[in-house]
């Protein structure tokens, strides 16, 4: 008897216990796939801010278990903080992220106000052309760069970096702030010109307070790809003093006589920090940016 | 903007003046916009159109650049065993990087998707990290990990007694290193760009899809894939461009190394155009992609011009 019952329950409720099942198989395997893709992902940074730990004579030792650290210290974290390569190496890499992130946002507000608001003679076809510069890869154009930049005297110049960055992000940022100041609803402008607005006060009072996420998402990206351009001062700065952060790090640490491997792990980090603090703080808007080129316009 | 203003305050007035003025507002217009998009027409055309085009004057110069050989750049790459090493490693590179990366992300994507909309910040916040690192630092810990003598991934495998690999030592596993560490930065990218794509997938579809006993499958094949298929096939063009013109990780970590093996276009072009100092040479070299890229670009904006459509 009670084995009859037992053989029934399941094919009445054989429905709704499945589907409870499989949702419930549905969560188990997401939060599998999710907790063992991000041990992956992050195993790598892990990983070096363990070797930056660790002493020479502790990385050289080849006994037990490299992903653990027995003595931490701080020692490659205060040698490089207090040694003027690296400082100066940070310095550069500030001063040519503001100017470039400043010059861009100048350039690509004024310009996507203009190709977004203004209809003129040629915008459309501007606006396909600023797409398609964003889509051309920066390996295509370092040589010739390379001898125009010579040419003008600014090779082993951060100056002449300062010159050649806004190819990699005017493009892009132009192109997300015409999507962002196109959706601002056209009743916007309107009043504002029967309140007597010229243009540039339209764009000051109305246009940057409203597209504010949209700027700051710009500006993010902005930051971001500056600080993290290689190809450029691979190629045209060879003298440390002039170098940014990302090839200082790679050429002038690891081509020491000796791999001293806790301060390449820890110059990589201390590098690598800005971009991650600001992402931290600004997760929703850089996810915005990153979205909005593919999603928006 | 002074005299800009006092145009537009004149413009209520009806009659023939405010006519005329009207008009010598638009005139106005144009000049202003044309003076707004100055700095971004000297941008595009000073550093974008204008050194594309000296890369090809300077692509049919001789080594030291005194006289002009046509393609004789050209011909004596597509002579060398070398560079058609760098045609087809760029290849391999380029698409399988780029399918790892679709389909981890896709799945990924999916995954983020099921759990309850309270946590996925945070798993979000977590797995994009890999991206948010500059590549040319986070590849220097990937060189760590490969490490011949103190590799801490050998070590892993050692702990499931698999034999230590030679990660950046012998062709093929540098190859694949090469594009595993593309893919561990890229994959982010693909999920989130695909979580936002499934976010915007109406959910009545799919209730209507259960209500027709469609499987989780079917559910996939005939709801998600056709209703992301647009952002899938911008994402996946897009990468294809950044992923065959990439840089960073063949510098860092293996150099074009072991015998100029893993060398890609633009790693190549660097090593014969400014380390070796033929500079005509490595312009033609970052030229062969050209034709590749421009394809790629085209149908990039075909799909954006569309979705654009489909959203209007």
């Amino acid at each position: 008897m009670s084995a009859a019952t037992s053989r029934e329950e399941p094919g009445i409720y054989h429905k709704a216990g499945s589907l409870h099942a499989e949702r419930r198989w549905a969560m188990w395997s997401a939060y599998a796939s999710l907790i063992f893709a991000a041990i992956v992902f992050l195993a790598p940074p892990f990983y070096m801010f363990i070797t930056s730990l660790k002493t020479s004579g502790e990385i050289a030792n080849l006994v037990g278990n490299p992903w653990l650290v027995r003595e931490p210290t701080l020692e490659n974290y205060t040698d490089l903080l207090s040694d003027a390569t690296f400082l100066g190496f940070f310095w550069n890499s500030a001063k040519i992220t503001i100017c470039v992130v400043a010059l861009t946002m100048v350039i690509s507000t004024l310009a996507a106000f203009a190709l977004a608001r203004m209809r003129f003679w040629g915008s459309q076809v501007l606006a396909t052309g600023v797409f398609l510069t964003y889509l051309v890869p920066e390996t295509l154009l370092f040589i010739p760069l390379y001898q125009i930049v010579g040419g003008l005297g600014l090779l082993n110049s951060s100056w002449g970096l300062v010159l050649v960055y806004p190819t990699l992000t005017v493009p892009f940022c132009t192109w997300i702030m015409i999507g962002y100041f196109a959706s601002i609803p056209k009743e916007l402008d309107e009043a504002a010109l029967i309140d007597g607005a010229n243009w540039m006060q339209m764009l000051t009072k109305i246009f940057i307070p409203v597209a504010m996420p949209g700027i700051i998402a710009a500006t993010i990206f902005a930051f971001t790809v500056s600080w993290a351009a290689f190809v450029y001062p691979t190629a045209f700065v060879t003298t440390p003093d002039q170098m940014p952060l990302t090839i200082g790090v790679v050429s002038t640490l690891v081509r020491a006589d000796t791999f001293v491997w806790g301060k390449i792990m820890a110059g990589a980090l201390l590098a690598a920090l800005p971009p991650v603090i600001v992402y931290a703080f600004l997760m929703d808007y850089y996810i915005a940016g990153l979205t909005a080129g593919a999603t928006k316009g | 903007m002074a005299a800009d203003g006092s145009i537009v305050t004149l413009e209520p007035s009806i009659g023939r003046r405010g006519v005329a003025s009207l008009r010598r507002f638009t005139r106005r217009r144009s000049t202003i916009a044309f003076l707004m998009t100055t700095p971004l027409l000297l941008v595009i055309g000073g550093l974008v159109v204008y050194p594309a085009g000296y890369a090809i004057y300077l692509s049919t110069l001789n080594r030291r650049m005194t006289s002009n050989i046509g393609l004789g750049n050209f011909e004596i790459l597509l002579d060398t065993d070398t560079f058609w090493m760098v045609i087809w490693q760029s290849c391999i590179f380029a698409v399988s990087a780029v399918l790892a990366k679709a389909m981890i992300g896709f799945w990924l994507a999916h995954k983020l998707h099921d759990i309850p909309s309270k946590g996925q910040r945070k798993w979000r916040g977590m797995l994009l990290i890999p991206w948010v690192i500059p590549p040319a630092l986070s590849t220097l810990g990937w060189w760590w990990m490969f490490d011949p003598s103190y590799s801490s991934i050998n070590y892993l495998l050692n702990v499931f007694a698999v034999p230590a690999v030679p990660w950046l030592g012998e062709a093929w596993w540098a190859r694949l290193s090469v594009i595993i560490v593309n893919v561990w930065y890229g994959a982010p990218f693909f999920m989130i760009m695909y979580l936002a794509a499934l976010k915007s997938v109406p959910e009545q579809l799919y209730e209507a899809a259960a209500i027709d006993g469609a499987t989780g499958m079917q559910r996939l094949r005939y709801v998600t894939l056709p209703m992301m298929r647009n952002i899938i096939s911008i994402t996946v063009l897009f990468s294809l461009i950044v992923t065959f013109a990439n840089y960073d990780i063949v510098r860092v970590l293996t150099n074009g190394g072991p015998r100029d093996l893993t060398h890609v276009f633009a790693t190549y072009a660097f090593q014969v155009g400014i380390l070796s100092g033929n500079v005509p040479r490595g312009a033609a070299v970052s030229l062969f992609m050209f034709p590749l890229l421009a394809i790629f670009a085209f149908f990039v904006l075909r799909g954006v011009t569309k979705r654009t459509k489909e959203e209007q």
